[in-house]
């Protein structure tokens, strides 16, 4: 009967063995040809990442995030090394300011031809040598709003957000910058503002508006308004686009006052083992086909040139998604915060959340 | 005796990965907390809990946790005592349909609760269509405290269950046919007889639910702020490891704090049984 | 009256199992929704089940999490099966250590259990899946041992000895006096960490490496961005899976019991 515990000891020893050299495998593969790509949460049609891997044969390691700051958190955390990374303006002025990006060769990008050549001048905010970025989409924050319940005018400015006969239908942006940002220039101040005493304002304004929030929220704000739960909602341009197409009601504007406009690019981080493997990527993102099927999927604006051709006039007269030239005007870039400044605002935000 | 000494060296390997495993990363955690960014001393990490910020979460954590813990026993004692009373063959089934939720993705499952208690969400339209006034309760601590206690009340069931049924029925019985009614048999006999399944569970739930922070994530709508929310964002947003370390550190001997007062209360009740 | 108390106790367990399964219905339902948004009923489909063996990402994340949850519970179960018989033979005051570090896991919140095992693994071995499993094993291996425990404190020392006075070897007897007597203990420990291996969030998080993505990482993220619906129906059926295989089991149980009887 010893052989009965045996065998089972060898059963369970013989299940374990092959789950085992499974999970042997994952780290075997780092041999052959692959590449660590961190993105946003949903920025990519994953046909484009399956036909990028069929076509050259690289096997990609596809990690996602959500905020600006969970992205710098992951990669200085150190525990994983990231090949090719797309990410904000300012986040990448912070990494380029710390010595963190390695210059890309454009030589070898023979679609960086399709890239805007406006929004590559707009780069040097954050890029101004041109060696680091490759753009992938931009956008501005705005508020997207149902027009059965609130009307136009009121939310041309930045006030309606505080505005008491909306309580709990207000969807304030989850990211402490963009928040930042909306109180500032209620204020007329400088979105990039590093005056303490201005900060401490734009901080009591928010705390003010707390009790008329409903929740805040970053990419569930379209699913939010869809439903009709709250009215109006911060968010960014192609969140706002997204829930247009469900929901009729909804209308998106950047208030009189100003906001943000963004670009959001590739770059390669001082972490890189696969230099090669992440030039392909960053054509491949720059690629005719796959630029408009990235497009289609996440509805920001694409600095594509190419783009335009497969989209119907409608679409490229959409506001939301295009910005007019003259939103545009009234929208300024982020640029990095110092490392005191990071500080005290991330323990402003704290606190709002606290609060 | 030494056949003995051999058997317990079947304890090694896990003797080894305890050490590897449990004792080494919490002395990684206990040496961020001891040190700044740049790897001097300080105890900062450990008295930040003194900041309005993180007493005021800490307090809001230990509310919601209390509040958690006591809605769960409520509602699971009449359940066990229930189930411990039908008169069915096949209990076993009955039980295992309390655990059975959780083989359903639990932040699915507290989705759905966000689905259910939105502002136009189900529970809305129901309460609008028998001609209730509507609640606003998603994105509240309400909607937090829910939650959790939808995720936690198994693990208040079960051991109060388990206990009860470890009863031996002729205790009740005698008890009766003493006279003693329904009220004293329950609350002399039945609750003490409990009391470990009880205090189980009550640890079972209030400890997790003192640290949770996913549920306060997607039900508190970004403003209900715990501690375990805090400590999350020190690890990822802000990035300074060394003071959610110290966090981490006021938090585990926060749980040892009412594990032990929870033990005291065990060790009087035993007593005062025993006279 | 006692049909009135009948009444009420039924009236009260099914309260309680509308508030457990009202999710699980909703989510049953979206499984069936022809729409990419959960608020919007676009009406009924079949698509999401069609579709899911097509969906990579969705089949990946169910392959790791069936490599992490099966080796993690398995090697948590001989590791803590093993570890229960040694304790449970030593001497008292050391026995009383193992356990005092053995219940660190349970009383330690989720996200410092997490925190700590990636703070270690991160300076001796790149995070991968093997992290993962690593760290799974960590936090279910007091469960297998505070099952199996338990069963050894009940067992008689006297059978074990006899055996052994009979001449029988010391594997022997363990494996006629002691094995069967722990065995369900070995198995529900294993149950056990099967369950919180399968729901576990927050440890996987912190100690998954790139592009490892379980179930739970893997719905994290699609939370804000709106989940895939081929996801509802993923679960749906290893919902109905999971119940289906607990009935049949109890069911049989059950049989054996009679038979006993």
């Amino acid at each position: 009967m010893k052989n009965k515990l045996l065998s089972f000891l060898s059963i369970l020893i013989l299940t374990a063995a092959p789950i085992l050299s499974f999970t042997g495998c994952g780290s075997d593969a780092e041999a052959t040809d692959t590449l660590v790509v961190l993105n946003y949460g949903k920025y990519i049609e994953s046909d484009v990442l399956k036909r990028f891997q069929k076509e050259t044969g690289i096997t990609v390691k596809y990690e996602e995030y959500e905020q600006v700051e969970d992205m710098y958190a992951k990669y200085k955390a150190g525990s994983i090394n990231y090949d090719v990374i797309c990410t904000s303006d300012y986040m990448i002025e912070t990494l380029r300011n710390e010595g963190e990006l390695i210059p890309i060769d454009y030589s070898s990008l023979p679609n960086y031809k399709n890239i805007d050549k406006q929004i590559i001048d707009a780069s040097a905010a954050f890029d101004p040598t041109h060696e680091y970025t490759v753009p992938y989409f931009y956008g501005t924050v705005g508020i997207l709003y149902n027009t059965e319940m609130v009307d136009e005018e009121t939310v041309s400015s930045w006030d309606s957000l505080w505005n008491p006969e909306y309580k709990n239908k207000i969807v304030m942006i989850n990211s402490q910058r963009d928040a930042m940002m909306v109180a500032l220039e209620k204020l007329g101040y400088d979105i990039n503002t590093t005056d303490k005493k201005q900060l401490d304002e734009a901080y009591d304004l928010l705390c003010a508006e707390k009790k008329y929030v409903y929740a805040y929220l970053q990419d569930e704000t379209y699913e939010c308004m869809i439903s009709e739960d709250a009215a109006m909602a911060v968010c960014y341009s192609g969140e706002a686009a997204m829930g247009m197409e469900y929901n009729e009601n909804l209308s998106y504007t950047v208030p009189k006052e100003g906001g943000n406009l963004w670009i959001d690019s590739w770059f390669v981080p001082r972490t890189c083992k696969h230099y090669d493997a992440a030039m392909k990527w960053i054509d491949f993102m720059c690629e005719e086909e796959a630029a408009t099927e990235n497009f289609e999927y996440v509805w920001y604006a694409t600095p594509n040139t190419k783009v335009a051709a497969h989209e119907d006039e409608e679409t490229l007269a959409d506001e939301t998604v295009f910005p007019t030239k003259e939103t545009l005007d009234r929208c300024k870039l982020y640029e990095a915060y110092d490392d005191e400044t990071l500080n005290y605002t991330t323990n402003l935000w704290k606190k709002l959340k606290a609060y | 005796m030494t056949n003995k000494i051999k058997t317990s060296f079947l304890a090694g390997p896990y003797a080894l990965w305890v050490l590897i495993c449990t004792i080494l990363p919490l002395l990684y955690i206990l040496g961020y907390a001891l040190t700044t960014s740049t790897g001097s001393f300080t105890l900062e990490n450990l008295t930040a809990i003194a900041e309005p910020v993180h007493l005021k979460s800490l307090w809001l954590s230990i509310k919601v946790a209390f509040l958690t813990t006591v809605i769960c026993l409520v509602i699971a004692y009449p359940v066990a005592l229930i189930l411990h009373n039908l008169k069915i063959t096949n209990k076993g089934f009955i039980v295992f349909l309390f655990i059975l939720p959780m083989w359903m993705n639990f932040m699915l499952r507290i989705l759905a609760w966000q689905i259910i208690l939105s502002n136009n969400g189900i529970l809305n339209s129901i309460l609008s269509a028998i001609g209730l006034p509507t609640i606003h309760i998603l994105y509240t601590k309400s909607a937090v405290t829910l939650g959790m206690v939808y995720d936690f009340l198994p693990y208040m069931i079960l051991p109060i269950y388990n206990a009860l049924s470890k009863i031996n029925d002729q205790v009740i019985e005698a008890a009766a046919d003493l006279g003693a009614n329904w009220l004293t048999t329950f609350t002399k006999i039945t609750v003490p007889l409990s009391k470990d399944g009880i205090l189980s569970g009550i640890i079972m739930v209030f400890v997790p639910a003192l640290s949770s922070f996913v549920v306060s994530n997607l039900l508190g709508g970004g403003k209900v702020l715990l501690i375990g929310n805090v400590i999350e964002q020190e690890f990822t947003l802000a990035r300074n490891w060394n003071l959610g370390s110290g966090l981490s550190i006021i938090l585990m001997i926060f749980v040892l704090l009412s594990m032990s007062i929870m033990n005291k209360v065990d060790d009087s009740e035993n007593g005062g049984m025993l006279v | 009256m006692t049909k009135v108390k009948k009444g009420a106790s039924y009236f009260y367990l099914g309260l309680v199992f509308l508030f457990l399964y009202a999710p699980i219905l909703v989510l049953i339902v979206l499984s069936f929704n022809n729409s990419m948004s959960r608020t919007v009923w676009g009406g009924f489909t079949l698509k999401w089940y069609l579709n899911l063996t097509a969906n990579d990402n969705i089949m990946d994340a169910l392959g790791t999490t069936i490599r992490i949850t099966l080796s993690s519970s398995i090697l948590a179960t001989i590791l803590g099966t093993s570890a229960a018989i040694g304790i449970h033979y030593m001497k008292k005051r050391h026995a009383a250590i193992m356990l005092g570090a053995t219940n660190i896991p349970l009383l330690n919140a989720d996200i410092v259990t997490g925190i700590s095992l990636m703070l270690l693994f991160t300076r001796f071995t790149p995070l991968g899946e093997f992290s993962v499993v690593l760290a799974h094993i960590a936090f279910s291996v007091p469960y297998v041992i505070f099952n199996v425990l338990p069963r050894l404190q009940s067992l008689s020392e006297a059978c074990y000895e006899a055996a052994m006075d009979l001449g029988a070897t010391p594997a022997y007897a363990f494996a006629k006096v002691v094995w069967p007597e722990i065995f369900p203990g070995v198995l529900s420990g294993f149950l056990m960490a099967l369950t919180m291996s399968l729901d576990d969030f927050t440890i996987t998080y912190f100690t998954k490496g790139a592009g490892v993505n379980t179930l739970s990482t893997m719905l994290y993220t699609q939370l804000r961005k709106g989940i895939q619906p081929e996801l509802y129906a993923l679960s749906t059926i290893l919902f109905l899976l999971a119940f289906v295989l607990l009935l049949v089991i109890n069911y049989k149980g059950e049989g054996r019991k009679e038979a006993h009887k």
